[in-house]
């Protein structure tokens, strides 16, 4: 299976091109939809998924196209041979045939299951090659190093830990643009999904269990990350920032964040673990680096931090 | 003595509820009051209360149908506000604790208590009809499974005064919904109001698969059925199969919350997905179990008002029982963001698109029944025309979410919101509505009025694309479900112009009990004396409206579909001319038997919610006590004798019949 390679380049003019076209058949989608508040939110679509800033968001946003774009070539002409047939078979109309006993006819039977079932077929294949070639887990080939972050959702908040640096962060992540980012996510309190809207796939976190994600930033920038699965009082606050930089500006926060004196073992761990929301982004020079184990193992949630837990709802 | 239970369970502190409750406690009172002084007790309770008719029953389930719509939408409406308001740094009028409550309940009552009895009971009524036979195979069990979901919606009507609801969405997925975390007796108001309501749902369903594959009239082979009959034969072998997953499944989570067991708690080697998965195993087949029926009541509309029959009758048939049976391998597409491998994901996105296949056929049937018709403008074809148009742009965004690449950005989203709205109310919202007036005047015996029916239509149809389509377009630029307040100011003009929908659906539900209150008080007008106001085909129009307890004086000879098109073709009246043709006809007594259960299932589920147990253990003697009781019972028929039937059918056609 192909998998999605990305020369870590951000100065390409196919991929401006097909950009340049995807944005045209966009908008073709959505005003072929005849929905007049969709068009009103394409300002505002400038910041979700319909603007990609990596390569896995951009694949998936070709498949959203295309697929609706086959769709609509079988469902407006249904919409409109409805209100069609409808208006000319109506009863006052004699100039239209009445057929008070036409109930069969093989030709179009045969039409009709084909129809569909081409078009399914057509996107089965799309479904089928695309699972293979974006599932999360599968890395994405670069000639850059990817990043290895371990994420951790809490009650209401994110934990990042950057195993190879020995740093961590809340709510806060920044990766190189350009570089393949490989997550693994657990959750040290009930499921949540991760997901940043601009750069593509979510995946749940769940606890107990490991997940894994694959992602990349093309564009430096700060893109909003969220929770997209319920996860409690505190949900609506659960977000991050992803700040996509320049390789030198990771570096420098990188050592920044080393030359800090916190560190995150699990005393500090289970006080971070208590139910909060809206914190505000904080960084840790270094971690206890069995704590993502630890806890995707379930180790961390002994039942006193759960008394505490249910106490603190 | 009270368990959990005390003066701190009724929210004194929270205006919103009390002021949102009191009104429907003073409407309660009034009516209450209203049937005592006017002495409609007896009569309620002979005729409705205890009746086993399939056709009574059938109208019971669709009162609680539309009631507990107005309670859904009220919620609906609640979390439309407060998504319009919460935008920016404001934080709405609803707290989390309460919005979260919202936003369970709503999902909650409109799948199970709305959705769920609307179906059940236009199945309890017309099924038996057309199928040309006088009650389903067990007419006390019917009852039984009527109340049994009317207590469910006690209880959970309960929870809006005293304690709370859960906090959990509508499928209370754990880990949020075990103890550790929902601490609360939300989740146990859920879990039981469900458990009781879904054994009735599960009788009802053996009861009316019984009914369909054992009790047709002399003649009607399977693929003699009307379409209707089909698919609720499809939907109800769809409940038998899946309810008792959804039991299960709850049983395992009441067991975790109340005796501690590690089915999917975090500790103790749970498994929260076993939950997920389980629950879409029943979830899946339950859009079925709902857009199935949906689908039946279009293709007879479409077929009776286009003065023609279905075309391709063997093509529904077959996409029917196909959709049936996928709908049991396509569970996964709710979760293809737990981190599947490649090949599973791949496998149930495209099981789930074979399902467009059958589906896409039925959307071109509908279209070439409507192709050679003369088509009567009514209130049920103006559904079904906005069925067709609209259903096939959420089957479109179904399909699209089927593809587990692009459900990874979908996922959770307003989009996937948008969607379910999008063939919920396309679909079943519209074909129950359809269904409900095409059958009023069988059931009552006159019309519905036609002007203000096709005002609620309007406003449904701009209602659903106003509050609807913005959601879509919320989804794509990333915004999630649930959301009790959002950071990004422009997604506010959207949500505002979906409020403004919700507003017109709500004048839609307005109008829906203006024109009943209106439709009756002009019924003398409006009144149908040949029980055939639409120019039918099938059977239930054969006889008159109301039809009599027994519904056929003489059980109808089938010979094709569309059986009395073909009679009314061939000139062959109903009527049978020869008095001697009549027969005595034993009909079932009405029977307290469900309602008395209900009593002790409510009081059992209370119970069980406040950890009250000796009344828990009352509850379950009563239940035990009440069937038995049934079980002993040995005068269970009634019957007319031939002269008495002979008369209703004589005063029907105001004439006499020659001896």
């Amino acid at each position: 299976m192909n998998r999605i390679v990305s020369d870590g380049t951000t100065s390409d003019p196919s991929g401006a091109w097909s950009a340049c076209m995807l944005s045209c058949l966009g908008k073709f989608g959505r005003v072929g939809l005849i929905l007049p508040p969709m068009a009103a939110g394409l300002a505002a679509c400038q910041e979700g998924v319909l603007s990609p800033q990596g390569p896995i968001g951009k694949a998936e946003r070709i498949i959203l196209i295309d697929a609706t774009v086959i769709m609509l070539a079988v469902v407006i002409p249904v919409i409109l041979l409805t209100v069609a047939f409808a208006w000319w078979f109506r009863a006052g109309n004699d100039r239209a045939r009445y057929l008070p006993d036409w109930e069969y006819s093989g030709r179009i039977e045969m039409i009709v299951w084909s129809i569909p079932a081409l078009v399914i077929i057509f996107l089965g294949g799309i479904a089928w090659i695309g699972s293979h070639q974006l599932s999360p887990s599968e890395p994405i080939i670069s000639a850059q190093k990817p990043v290895d972050v371990e994420v951790v959702s809490l009650d209401w908040k994110w934990l990042f830990i950057y195993p190879s640096e020995g740093v961590a962060s809340v709510n806060r992540l920044v990766v190189p643009v350009g570089a393949p980012v490989h997550f693994k996510l657990t959750s040290a309190t009930v499921m949540n999904s991760f997901f940043v809207p601009q750069l593509g796939s979510q995946i749940y976190t769940m606890p107990n269990m490991t997940t894994q994600l694959n992602l990349q930033a093309d564009t430096p920038g700060v893109y909003k990350g969220l929770s997209a699965q319920f996860s409690g009082d505190g949900f609506s606050d659960m977000h991050f920032e992803l700040a996509a930089v320049t390789d030198d500006q990771y570096q420098d926060w990188i050592r920044t964040t080393q030359a800090k004196n916190n560190s995150l073992d699990a005393g500090t761990f289970s006080t971070l673990a208590r139910p909060s929301s809206a914190n505000r982004p904080e960084t840790f020079s270094s971690v206890d680096p069995r704590l993502f184990e630890a806890v995707s193992m379930g180790g961390l949630s002994d039942f006193s931090t759960q008394l505490e837990h249910s106490d603190a709802r | 003595m009270l368990g959990k239970l005390s003066w701190d369970a009724i929210p004194f502190n929270n205006p919103i509820v009390l002021i949102a409750f009191s009104p429907v406690v003073v409407l309660i009172l009034f009516l209450l009051g209203l049937v005592t002084i006017k002495g409609w007790w007896p009569y309620l309770w002979r005729e409705w209360i205890t009746s086993v008719d399939h056709k009574r029953i059938g109208v019971m389930y669709v009162i609680l149908a539309l009631v507990m719509l107005v309670r859904g939408f009220a919620d609906a409406i609640m979390m439309r506000t407060q998504q319009a308001l919460a935008a920016g740094g404001a934080q709405g009028y609803l707290p989390p604790d309460h919005y979260d409550q919202i936003f369970s309940a709503h999902g909650t009552i409109m799948i199970f208590f709305v959705a769920m009895p609307f179906v059940v009971g236009l199945m309890n009524f017309a099924v038996p009809l057309q199928l040309g036979i006088r009650d389903v195979a067990f007419p006390v069990l019917n009852n039984v499974s009527f109340w049994l979901t009317a207590a469910g919606v006690l209880l959970i009507n309960v929870s809006l005064v005293v304690g709370e609801f859960a906090r959990t969405g509508w499928l209370a997925y754990p880990p949020l919904s075990e103890t550790a975390f929902s601490p609360g007796v939300g989740v146990d108001y859920y879990l039981w109001s469900l458990q009781i309501s879904g054994m009735g749902t599960l009788l009802s369903g053996i009861n009316l698969t019984t009914t369909i594959l054992k009790l047709r009239a002399p003649g009607m082979r399977y693929l003699r059925m009307p379409i209707f009959c089909w698919t609720a034969l499809a939907s109800n072998l769809l409940m038998v199969a899946a309810f008792p997953v959804l039991t299960a499944t709850f049983a395992m989570l009441l067991l975790d919350r109340y005796l501690g067991f590690h089915f999917f708690t975090t500790d103790g080697g749970g498994n929260a997905m076993m939950y997920i998965n389980l629950i879409w195993i029943w979830g899946h087949p339950e859009v079925y179990i709902l857009i199935l029926p949906a689908f039946g009541v279009f293709s007879e509309v479409v077929a009776t008002f286009s003065s023609k029959p279905l075309f391709g009758y063997r093509s529904m048939v077959m996409a029917t029982m196909v959709i049936c049976i996928l709908s049991f391998v396509v569970w996964l597409h709710h979760f293809f963001t737990m981190g599947a491998g490649a090949n599973v994901n791949a496998f149930f996105g495209v099981m789930t698109m074979i399902i467009a296949v059958p589906t896409g056929v039925k959307v071109f049937n509908w279209l070439f029944t409507l192709y050679g018709g003369r088509i009567r403008f009514t209130t049920p074809v103006y559904w079904a025309l906005g069925f067709m148009v609209t259903f096939v742009i959420g089957g479109m965004t179904g399909v699209l979410m089927a593809i587990p690449p692009a459900d990874f950005v979908l996922h959770n989203s307003l989009f996937l919101i948008a969607h379910f709205h999008n063939v919920a109310i396309g679909g079943v919202v519209f074909g129950v509505l359809a269904g409900y007036t095409y059958w009023f005047p069988k059931a009552f015996g006159f019309t519905l009025d036609e002007r203000l029916g096709k005002a609620v239509f309007w406003c449904w149809f701009i209602g659903f694309y106003l509050a609807f389509m913005p959601l879509y377009a919320l989804g794509l630029m990333g915004a999630t479900r649930r959301m009790q307040h959002y950071a990004d100011p422009g997604w506010q003009p959207l949500m505002l112009v979906a409020l403004a929908g919700a507003v017109l659906i709500l004048f839609g539900i307005v109008l829906t009990v203006v024109q009943l209150v209106v439709s009756i008080r002009t019924r003398e007008q409006r009144r149908d004396l040949t029980g055939d106001p639409w120019g039918g085909r099938t059977l239930e129009w054969s006889i008159p409206s109301p039809p009599p307890a027994w519904n056929f004086a003489v059980l109808p000879t089938v010979n094709g579909t569309d059986a009395y098109w073909a009679m009314k073709q061939k000139g062959i009246q109903p009527l049978v001319e020869d008095a001697n043709a009549y027969q005595a006809i034993e009909v079932p007594r009405s029977n307290p038997t469900g309602v008395f259960l209900a009593f002790f299932s409510v009081g059992w589920g209370f119970a069980m919610i406040w950890h009250i147990w000796w009344m828990a253990i009352l509850g379950i003697l009563g239940c035990i006590a009440v069937s038995l009781a049934q079980a002993w019972r040995v005068d269970n028929e009634t019957t007319f004798s031939a002269e008495e039937v002979a008369a209703v059918e004589r005063a029907r056609l105001g004439q006499e019949i020659p001896a």
